[in-house]
């Protein structure tokens, strides 16, 4: 492994087994009484959130608590951020008081990069702009292995907004790694230019593209990030790319659907989709605890310093 | 492979020591009831499963078996270049109430059994916990001792003893090996 988590790109293949083999382990613990090892016991891990979150932020918080981390979680409301600091103070400040791993969310995309120039722990990337999402994407690949028994050949849609989307770049890179076969469905104005570059296929046509289908993953419109028009209105949207039970009832049997959260009920999937039971979406959020704590666990469990040696 | 030293258990005596174990935890507990063997992964959850396949022969009484990984409760994590390897862990019935044996292949410093107890502790409270291993080689760190071994096997610290069972290595045999590394050895 290496030190930071920043990318999809850092993580060999290898070593995506390696994570979602770990995090097995880590969800019989979530399965126990006392749901937490002393694995990290006077480590300290620190959520450096720019940007709103729930999941991700108490999946982390979560995950460091249950391997017995100290966690601080800094927001950027009621801190001195608000005052004005900037990325690099606040950073060597958190350096002075002695992090082991910093878990960062920012707007900006490289953000985590940058980071890594003025601290001395580990960094993972909880989302960074438009860039990638690199925890959820383990997260999402453990999911449907579990499901599905494999990853190598598993036919994938990613539908929606995959331009503003970071899940969709992280799990695109995740799943062509693994050998499967993905393809990206969304209006033309919401895929990205450079997409065949990696190694996807594009549709610009949802129903031509389900009955084909292992896994069905639908993305949110992500309106905040969206600076121009890029479709008409919602319910053209709704009506062209969302997930209705209709849609579903198109898709092969046993076909998982899975959104990363949090969803827009009506617009990108049916209120009743989300509901049903080859929707795992919930699973996801379970097994993203197991993911983070195998991450920390790996990242944190050695001396390896930056240049791979051991301390 | 280094080389391949002295061999301090057969085939046969590895067979002899588990079934003289099984009696003795039967004769130690007077009976199979309400015990339960908890196999420290990897190998001592193969041992724990051929007691129990003893047991069973012997008293005819089916004992529950789990298997724990210890790795989330050692003391050196951090403090080797990789975080260690983690295996399954998978204890299905409640240890609360029980006697549990714990089972290993190879007791040494008493770090790994440190460490199970405290991960046992976790999962309940059992009324017990005594330890059975195949082999003890002496050099405690701690204050711990087995309460059934197959075999006491003198050796020099920086000797490796390695146990090997047909479940994961093809055959039974306990080797001891002249130092290659400075890592590795049994807990």
């Amino acid at each position: 492994m290496n030190k930071h988590l920043l990318s999809i790109h850092d993580v060999s293949a290898e070593d995506v087994v390696r994570v979602l083999d770990t995090a097995e382990s880590f969800r019989e613990v979530g399965t126990r009484v006392i749901k937490k090892v002393p694995a990290l016991r006077g480590r300290t891990v620190v959520n450096l959130f720019y940007e709103n979150s729930t999941r991700t932020r108490i999946s982390f918080e979560l995950a460091a608590k249950r391997l017995s981390a100290d966690v601080i979680n800094f927001t950027t409301s009621g801190s001195s951020v608000s005052k004005g600091e900037s990325l690099k103070d606040t950073a060597l400040t958190l350096q002075a008081m002695g992090a082991d791993a910093i878990v960062i969310r920012h707007s900006s995309s490289g953000s985590p990069l940058t980071l890594t120039k003025w601290v001395k722990g580990s960094v993972l990337n909880a989302g960074d702009g438009t860039h990638e999402h690199p925890t959820q994407a383990l997260l999402d690949l453990y999911t449907m292995r579990e499901r599905l028994g494999r990853l190598e050949e598993l036919r994938v849609a990613i539908i929606g907004d995959v331009l503003h989307s970071r899940v969709a770049r992280s799990l695109s890179f995740a799943l062509v790694k693994m050998g499967a076969e993905v393809t990206l469905v969304g209006p033309p104005t919401l895929i990205p230019p450079d997409a065949p570059a990696w190694g996807v296929q594009v549709s610009y046509d949802i129903d031509s593209v389900l009955p084909k289908l292992d896994v069905c993953y639908m993305l949110r419109v992500q309106r905040e990030r969206q600076r121009q028009q890029y479709f008409p209105s919602v319910r053209e949207y709704a009506r062209l790319f969302g997930l209705t039970c209709a849609r579903v009832s198109t898709l092969p049997e046993g076909a998982l659907i899975m959104h990363p959260g949090p969803m827009n009920r009506g617009v990108e999937i049916d209120s009743d989709v989300a509901d049903l039971p080859n929707s795992v979406i919930e699973d996801q959020v379970t097994n993203g605890i197991a993911i983070r704590m195998a991450l920390l666990y790996l990242l944190l469990g050695g001396t390896r310093t930056d240049d791979g040696e051991a301390a | 492979m280094p080389v391949i030293g002295a061999r301090l258990m057969e085939e046969s005596e590895i067979r002899r020591a588990v079934s003289r174990i099984a009696h003795e935890i039967l004769e130690r507990n007077k009976g199979a009831g309400g015990v339960a063997l908890v196999g420290i992964a990897a190998r001592g959850d193969d041992l724990a499963r051929r007691l129990a396949a003893e047991i069973q022969r012997i008293e005819g009484a089916a004992v529950p078996v789990g298997v724990l990984d210890i790795t989330f409760y050692r003391d050196d994590i951090g403090m080797r270049a990789e975080a260690p390897e983690v295996h399954e862990t998978r204890i299905d019935f409640d240890i609360t109430g029980r006697t549990v044996v714990l089972v290993d292949d190879v007791l040494f410093t008493g770090r790994t059994i440190r460490a199970a107890l405290d991960a046992l502790v976790d999962f309940g409270r059992p009324t017990a916990i005594q330890l059975a291993v195949l082999v003890d080689r002496g050099h405690r760190e701690l204050p711990i001792r087995a309460d059934f071994v197959g075999k006491n096997v003198p050796t020099r610290k920086d000797e490796q003893v390695r146990v090997a069972l047909k479940e994961l290595d093809g055959e039974d045999a306990v080797e001891v090996e002249e130092p290659v590394t400075a890592s590795g050895g049994g807990g």
